[in-house]
């Protein structure tokens, strides 16, 4: 199939049609309204609905209804009206409900910008709602990655029964990027979902359906976080993915996601120029952390820091400090708000910290 | 290869759609590209830009910080990114609608009567058509048949008419610096 | 021989309600109940429950069943409708939940004319939570956030939904019905099943607000609680159809 020229946005909600989603309830929010408008123009033709709805809360309520009655269902927004959404989004993983929500991150706090930012890796891999649950958050450098992830976002929120969040930022949903629609088919086997809500006959063979969170119980309510827990062990033993770029014998190594590991590439190649040998780690999966491999690229013999590089007051930051454990010095390069940092300005503070 | 440029005008003026057409040529010619616009309320009839990148290798970074090429279409743009423009880079200012010059002297700079020329071909619509043709003509960083291919994909079949004139559009901004 | 003259519908589960003695929820549930059986449509029905004394309901209706975050329920019933369009899908909802932080969700599934049902107990308290003042608690009336009686100056008239919800283009069949005597309850009985024909036929959105005590939070016995809602809040909340396309 010919490469297309596609923004970010548009591509992620195709993307999100090929991979079966036939459901989308959103609310208007810059810098993502080419999600939803997409998804208005084309979900009616492929025999599915879009719904415009009065809130973030009540997109995110929807999305919890079209979950539990068994559809493949996608809302998205950006960071304030993720905020808003995040209620929703603990009562979703509570009920163990499958759906993707995309994220397109921008400024904040509050009302903040519209530009991009990566302000939101806290809300999202540190549990932005109430109780102890995750998402399985996947944050794409390109408008292709975006697209690859989607059909993936869809397999592991149906296998894993949870919540999955692409995280990505103004930047990724606003660029035109050269992509391609693979079309594949679905690799992993996907259970039915004999939970769901469809209308309940006691003369067939299939258990009433009641989709809650509430355990009242003591016990009860500790079965229902043990199984969750166990999930999140299988889903962090499974299913963590990052990119290790140019780290083979490394001085320093940048840490980034995101947009932001491109313009990392950038530097690296600025470096590379000045004879300095600077590697990358990508976290791909930014919950689960690769804390495996963030530590043993990090830590290996041959580097003498990392320098982490978000647009934020150095938020995936802590991560990495926890995964390195003090054994090498972790720096860290960013600001927060929407200033987003240029291959210059890394390379710049590589050489200063070279230089110390 | 890597030209990394900055279209940038009054909303209204096209230079998203020139921006998207040489990314969109790039890519028909097996080039890498990216096309990312401002946006926001500044495209309510302000200011409106955008960073182009071609290349044979991956591109790294869509934000182009530092242009190959800038292309400045009204004053407030030539103003916002002259300093953008890497030494040696150039520099490209629609003269029709800008009186002043630029002061660096360690770039190229061209200028180019895009609304003078366009209003000769009897449309001022193409005024952006004729500084994508300047553009071409300096950097070659595209042919025009591409640009017309990727004019085709946008405009549909039932506009395909327009062709003849954009052609002419580019070719006589080509010719204006040649 | 002995004759079967009345029996439990299969569409209530055997489980044993918590609700207090002389509650209207259960007389409600039950009637909800009925309804579905009588439709021949409890297969198909699926109910969303809220947060509220009702929060338990996905234990007692013997049907597919959501339980939604507070207020929300509309909006979680709109996402089961639009993907089973032609299941029966209703809320069951309080008076804190639907008309206070839920108000939202009701009014826009009202005006996009939802084809689903509500059911909307209005008993002029928060029952849950332990006797806290609702949009809907009377002028006067004490609560344990209302310790001197309702001020209307300080924190407004109660608010009068089912007429709110009856100027909205997108609604079908707004209807307020009591369960505080025999008659009452037959009257809201036919109400409940109006307003899921109402959905069946696909008219748009159908609501019927029943006006219930809760002994418990208004310090009453369970006779005196029906003698206050009859002398009080019809009244104040004129029952009958409020609007019918």
């Amino acid at each position: 199939m010919a490469k297309k020229l596609m923004k970010g946005c548009e591509a992620v909600a195709e993307a999100a049609i090929q991979a079966g989603c036939r459901y989308f309830f959103g609310y208007p929010i810059t810098p993502q309204n080419d999600i939803p408008e997409y998804m208005s123009a084309r979900l009616p033709k492929v025999g599915g609905c879009f719904l415009q709805s009065e809130s973030e809360v009540a997109a995110i309520n929807m999305v919890y209804g079209a979950a539990g009655a068994g559809a493949r269902v996608m809302t998205s927004s950006s960071s304030p009206g993720i905020s808003l959404k995040m209620e929703g989004i603990s009562y979703l993983a509570g009920a163990e409900l499958p759906c993707v929500i995309v994220n397109m991150m921008r400024g904040g706090p509050g009302l903040g910008s519209i530009q991009a930012s990566q302000g939101d890796y806290f809300q999202t891999t540190k549990g932005g709602g109430h109780g102890d649950y995750h998402v399985i958050a996947l944050a794409p450098s390109s408008v292709q990655e975006a697209i690859d992830l989607m059909q993936d976002a869809f397999d592991l929120a149906d296998l894993y029964r949870t919540p999955v969040m692409i995280l990505a930022d103004g930047i990724i949903g606003q660029m035109m990027e050269p992509v391609e629609f693979h079309n594949e088919q679905s690799s992993r086997a996907i259970p039915e979902k004999i939970w769901a809500a469809k209308g309940y006959n006691p003369n067939e063979n299939r258990p009433r359906a009641v989709i809650n969170s509430l355990y009242i119980e003591n016990e009860e309510l500790q079965e229902l976080n043990d199984r969750l827990q166990g999930r999140y062990q299988i889903i962090t033993e499974t299913e963590t993915r990052c990119e290790l770029y140019n780290t083979e014998g490394a001085e320093v190594i940048l840490c980034a996601y995101g947009t932001i590991a491109r313009i990392c590439k950038s530097a690296i190649a600025l470096a590379a120029k000045e004879g300095i040998k600077v590697g990358l780690v990508r976290p791909i999966t930014i919950w689960p952390f690769p804390t495996n491999e963030v530590r043993d690229t990090i830590c290996g013999g041959s580097v003498k820091f990392a320098l982490d590089v978000e647009v934020n007051a150095g938020q995936m930051l802590e991560d990495i400090k926890l995964a390195v454990n003090g054994e090498k010095p972790v720096h860290f390069l960013g600001r927060p708000g929407s200033f987003v940092p240029t291959a210059d300005e890394i390379l710049e503070r590589i050489k200063v910290l070279r230089r110390a | 290869m890597l030209e990394q440029n900055i279209f940038a005008g009054f909303g209204g003026q096209g230079v998203l759609l020139i921006g998207k057409l040489l990314a969109e040529a790039g890519m028909f010619e097996g080039r890498e590209v990216t096309w990312l616009p401002s946006y926001g309320p500044e495209m309510r009839g302000g200011t409106a830009n955008c960073s182009v990148v071609v290349s044979d290798q991956p591109v790294a970074s869509p934000i182009v910080t530092s242009a190959s090429a800038v292309v400045a279409m009204n004053e407030p743009s030539l103003d916002k990114f002259e300093d953008a423009v890497l030494p040696g880079g150039k520099l490209f200012i629609n003269s029709s609608i800008i009186a002043k010059k630029a002061t660096r002297t360690d770039i190229d700079v061209y200028y180019v009567p895009c609304n003078e020329i366009a209003d000769e071909l009897g449309n001022p619509k193409v005024a952006n058509m004729v500084m994508l043709g300047a553009y071409i003509e300096k950097t070659k960083c595209v042919g025009f048949e591409s640009v017309l291919d990727a004019l085709l994909e946008t405009l549909g079949e039932r506009k395909a008419h327009l062709i003849p004139l954009n052609r002419e559009a580019l070719n006589r901004g080509a010719a204006s610096i040649r | 021989m002995a004759t079967t003259v009345f029996k439990k519908t299969p569409v209530l589960t055997d489980t044993i309600m918590h609700y207090c003695p002389g509650c209207g929820h259960g007389i409600v549930h039950r009637l909800v109940a009925e309804v579905l059986e009588e439709l021949g449509v409890a297969d198909k029905a699926i109910g969303v429950v809220p947060v509220g004394c009702a929060v338990f309901g996905y234990k007692y209706f013997n049907i597919d069943v959501m339980e939604a975050a507070h207020g929300r329920a509309p909006a979680v019933a709109t996402g089961i409708k639009r993907v089973h369009p032609n299941n029966v899908v209703f809320t069951y909802q309080g008076d804190g939940d639907l008309a206070s932080i839920g108000a939202a969700e009701i009014v826009h599934a009202a005006h996009r004319g939802e084809k689903i049902t509500t059911i909307f107990i209005n008993n002029a308290i928060y029952g849950m939570t332990g006797g806290q003042m609702a949009p809907t608690t009377l002028v006067g009336q004490k609560t344990t956030t209302s310790p001197y009686g309702r001020d209307k100056d300080h924190c407004g008239s109660p608010i009068r939904i089912a007429e709110m919800l009856a100027t909205i283009e997108g609604s079908a069949y707004i209807e307020r019905v009591a369960v505080n005597n025999t008659a009452n309850i037959i009257k809201a009985k036919k109400a409940i099943k109006k307003a899921f024909e109402t959905q069946i036929e696909r008219k748009g959105f159908s609501l019927i607000e029943v006006l219930s005590n809760c002994p418990t939070n208004w310090g009453m016995s369970a006779v005196e609680s029906m003698e206050w809602l009859e002398q009080n809040m019809i009244p104040y909340y004129p029952l009958g159809v409020k609007k019918e396309v």
